[in-house]
């Protein structure tokens, strides 16, 4: 399809897009939360004396005199209410929201809001907790797996190589901190929300503050980046309305940047270990791969790290397993490529030991073990071009002139290394619904509950919709991120183009029937016989008849519903990357110079923003790869960089000119509109591709991301965290 | 405190405590949300105004500072480069995008535009989580006549 510029590109060029906290209400005063500052205990004293009076405080709510909460359903994950009781679970738990009429004096408030703990002992650090470690019953997938013998298959090998790995603790960091503006008016609460889920938060908050669902309307017009971390419902969605309901008025909370580390989830560290044997032709006879990550003491995340090892590669006989170990930070969410991106790190860069241990190529090693069927579920897959993708990819890079040896590239001072590793991502998609309608004069409104988070939902839609009538794009508005609008699944798991796409496309259908029929005068016309000519219907068989002829003062519309098929395939996204790398030969600073991505994903409906998809996914490998993460300080209990000068994500001087691109392809499984999810895909693979290319320029194995120069310098690759 | 700012062109009269920031005032007192609060830190650039035709985080400065200041936000800049982002889609989510036009807009107008890897590092104190900078590059880039 076309490459279309965004349609609500120019609100974003000219400031006027209206994000959650940029909402104007009447008399708004503004919250600001008090968090705890150790790990684990419970509140020892709590004075609120010296906040209550001071200059324009309007309320301070502890767990003392906070309303009582409802459980919240499920997906408020977090499953402990805020403000209900004197426990502590985590450092940047809140302990008090204090509201003022002016945010200076809302802060200044908070700050002399006095909070005494009684610590308990808190294990912060994953390792620590390893001996803790759980298996938990059932997720979205199974936690465990096992197709044929994989002892026997080890037995058997040539070569076994047999590694850990670790991933670090990662912030989302988007640029917009979370924010939630609450208004009581007249029994009604309305929410301007920082969410990827409008009805997520609207039904959390109905259960939570037990108000029928009529009466909270959730608004999302956009949201300034989610990444994860804005899908499920956090203590602050759920305390601005209580302290809104308290005040009687309307209340706008927004997280500090400090507070965005603890008052939402993180991608959990994992310790993952890769088992590959194979035979001296390369051929893989057996995988297990095992992975921990550390979750909360009081909820369950858990990253699926092993589940690419299950359709990734053809192998007789392959085992995962995954395990969680508990400790006292926030609850960790999924963060953009959740499972798939911290697993493939694991095994990608297993299998480039693999093919050194081999004296293989590493894209002949992994052409050698193609998978044409997924090897666990012993289904085709829906569609799949990674042959292509590798063909490509390695063309473009130029991978035919790399030596094999380690070392042996160098520019002046500069060390060079070529590494390469495949990327994959399951594909979700969830039940959408959406409505599409037209006026007299042809306009066309195309309305579905769903948000746009950056990804470029309404330019999409728009186009899809567009398609579908047969009109042009110019005569179609999108109205979205509404729970008065046709509810739709959450921004995330990269399934909102099939998704909702797909609802779009059935309802412009159901559209073009409807108006059909109205010109043939009979029930049910096929829609194929109607098409739209500017102001006018055109359809088989009758004069073409001007819209206004057909509709009156109300416009013509009709909704529909799409629902994931369970059509007997597996269905994932592919790529290969292939990355280049520099690094000072006396600092061991490295950098990223060349990076190349091609991808297998279906049909691309807009080319420019899928390119913008995988640009910023790839420039998040590299900052999982080189820069990201978040340790914690096992005496305090705490994140110890809670910021964007100690939490270091890309800049502009980071990034080098990619190159991404597709391998042209359409997924008939992958709902009406034939692509498959595409905004997580680029942030897998290019970790290990980096790290396997500062292998082959160093020498050094990278076993944990991200690489510091220290770890470099030291000449050992395993990391920290 | 009574302080006078004149904000894109027009004369602001606002009433403030001295410690409040100038990106508190435009924001939440002067009602101008174009200008986005990332980091109320100084290191992300969200909030980038230009002050007297310099780029400045307005966050890191007080606005009784700015008594009589000619202040551009994102609602007063006309300029090339906001269609240049547009059209080589510089930008994703939008949220930072106020702050990297307008330094963009500066770093035009101070002439760091030589090369790509200059205008890199001159773009470098504005983050982007969607991460669109190869995007921004090329925008600035034509703006500055090399494309």
């Amino acid at each position: 399809m076309t490459a279309r510029t965004r349609v609500d590109g120019w609100a974003k060029v000219t400031g006027a897009a209206r994000y959650a906290a940029d909402h104007r209400l009447d008399n708004l005063a503004h919250a600001v939360l008090v968090t705890s500052t150790v790990p684990a205990g419970r509140i020892a004293e709590l004075d609120v004396t010296e906040a209550e009076r001071a200059p324009g405080a309007l309320a301070v709510i502890t767990h003392r005199n906070a309303p009582r909460l409802s459980p919240a359903g499920d997906f408020y994950v977090q499953t402990v209410l805020p403000l209900q009781d004197d426990l502590i679970r985590y450092e940047g738990e809140p302990v008090a929201v204090v509201v003022a009429d002016r945010l200076e004096r809302a802060g200044e408030a908070a700050a002399l809001v006095r909070v005494t703990y009684e610590t308990a002992p808190a294990t912060v650090e994953l390792d620590d907790a390893l001996p803790d470690a759980y298996r938990l019953g059932a997720y979205f997938e199974p936690i465990t797996s096992s197709v044929g013998d994989v002892a026997a298959g080890l037995e058997r090998a040539d070569v076994v190589v047999e590694r850990t790995y670790t991933t670090a603790a990662r912030h989302h960091s988007t640029m917009e901190p979370s924010a939630t503006l609450a208004e009581w008016r007249d029994g009604m609460l309305t929410l301007y929300d920082a969410t990827q889920g409008v009805f997520n938060v609207r039904d959390a908050v109905c259960a939570a503050l037990d108000l029928p669902a009529d009466r909270v309307r959730v608004i999302a017009e956009y949201v300034g980046g989610g990444f994860g971390c804005k899908g499920f419902v956090w203590p602050h969605q759920l305390i601005a309305p209580m302290a809104a309901r308290t005040v009687g008025g309307a209340v706008k909370l927004v997280l500090t940047r400090a507070q965005t580390f603890t008052s939402h989830g993180y991608q959990p560290p994992t310790r993952q270990t890769v088992t590959l044997g194979a035979a001296r032709d390369g051929r893989l006879t057996a995988i297990r791969h095992t992975s921990v990550n550390s979750t909360s003491t009081y909820a369950d995340h858990l990253e699926m790290a092993a589940i690419c090892s299950r359709a990734m590669y053809a192998c007789p006989a392959i085992e995962t397993d995954h395990l969680l170990a508990p400790v006292s930070t926030v609850l960790p969410t999924p963060m953009r490529a959740p499972s798939d991106g911290p697993g493939m790190v694991a095994l990608e860069s297993a299998m480039d030991e693999l093919a050194y241990e081999l004296d293989i190529d590493p894209v002949e090693l992994r052409l050698r073990n193609y998978a044409e069927r997924d090897p666990t579920k012993g289904r085709p897959f829906s569609s799949k071009a990674l042959r292509a993708c590798y063909a490509e990819g390695a063309r473009r890079f130029g991978w035919a002139d790399r030596p094999m040896r380690p070392g042996a590239l160098r520019d002046g001072n500069d060390l060079v290394g070529w590494g390469m590793a495949s990327a994959t991502m399951a594909t979700f998609a969830a039940p959408a619904s959406a409505r599409v309608s037209i006026d007299a004069d042809g306009r066309v409104l195309v309305e579905a509950g769903s948000q746009e988070i950056g990804t470029g939902t309404r330019t999409v839609l728009c186009q899809l919709a567009a398609e579908a009538l047969g009109c042009p794009p110019e005569r179609v508005t999108i109205r979205l991120g509404d729970t008065t609008l046709p509810p739709t699944g959450m921004t995330a798991g990269s399934s909102t183009t099939m998704s909702v796409g797909s609802a779009v496309q059935l309802a412009a259908r159901s559209l073009r029937t409807k108006l059909a029929s109205m010109a043939l005068a009979e029930g049910d016309a096929p829609a194929e016989l109607a098409r739209l000519d500017g102001d006018a219907l055109v359809v088989e068989g009758a004069p073409r008849t001007p819209l206004r002829e057909l509709i009156g003062d109300d416009p013509v519309g009709a909704e529909a519903s799409w629902s994931p098929s369970t059509a007997d395939v597996s269905m994932h996204t592919f790529g290969a990357v292939f990355a280049e790398v520099r690094i000072d030969a006396d600092l061991c600073l490295p950098r990223v110079s060349r990076l190349v991505g091609v991808y297998s994903a279906g049909r691309i409906v807009n080319p420019l923003t899928a390119r913008s998809q995988m640009i910023g996914g790839m420039t998040w490998g590299i900052g999982q790869a080189l820069l990201e993460r978040s340790p914690v300080d096992r005496r305090l209990g705490r994140f110890v960089n809670k910021n964007l000068a100690g939490y270091l994500v890309p800049v502009n001087a980071d990034v080098p000119e990619l190159d991404a691109s597709f391998v042209d392809e359409h997924d008939e499984h992958a709902g009406t509109v034939g692509g498959r999810g595409i905004g997580e895909l680029g942030a897998v693979g290019v970790g290990p591709a980096i790290a396997n290319a500062v292998f082959h320029a160093t020498g050094t194995r990278i076993r944990g991301l991200p690489i510091a120069p220290e770890t470099l310098l030291r000449g050992d690759g395993d990391g920290r965290d | 405190m009574r302080v006078r700012l004149r904000v894109n062109g027009a004369e602001r009269q606002v009433d403030v405590e001295p410690r409040v920031t100038l990106l508190d005032a435009l924001r939440e007192v002067i009602g101008l949300t174009g200008t986005k609060k990332g980091c109320d830190r100084g290191e992300c650039g969200a909030c980038t105004v230009h002050v007297n035709g310099r780029r400045i985080d307005a966050c890191m400065t007080l606005a009784v500072m700015h008594e009589g200041d000619e202040i551009t936000t994102i609602e007063g800049l006309d300029h090339p480069v906001q269609r240049a982002f547009l059209e080589h889609d510089a930008f994703q989510c939008g949220f930072c995008t106020p702050g990297q036009l307008m330094s963009a807009a500066a770093c035009l107008a101070e002439g760091h535009t030589g090369s790509d890897a200059e205008i890199r590092e001159w773009m470098s104190g504005n983050t982007c989580r969607c991460a669109a900078y190869p995007h921004i590059v090329a925008a600035v880039r034509e703006v500055a006549g090399r494309a």
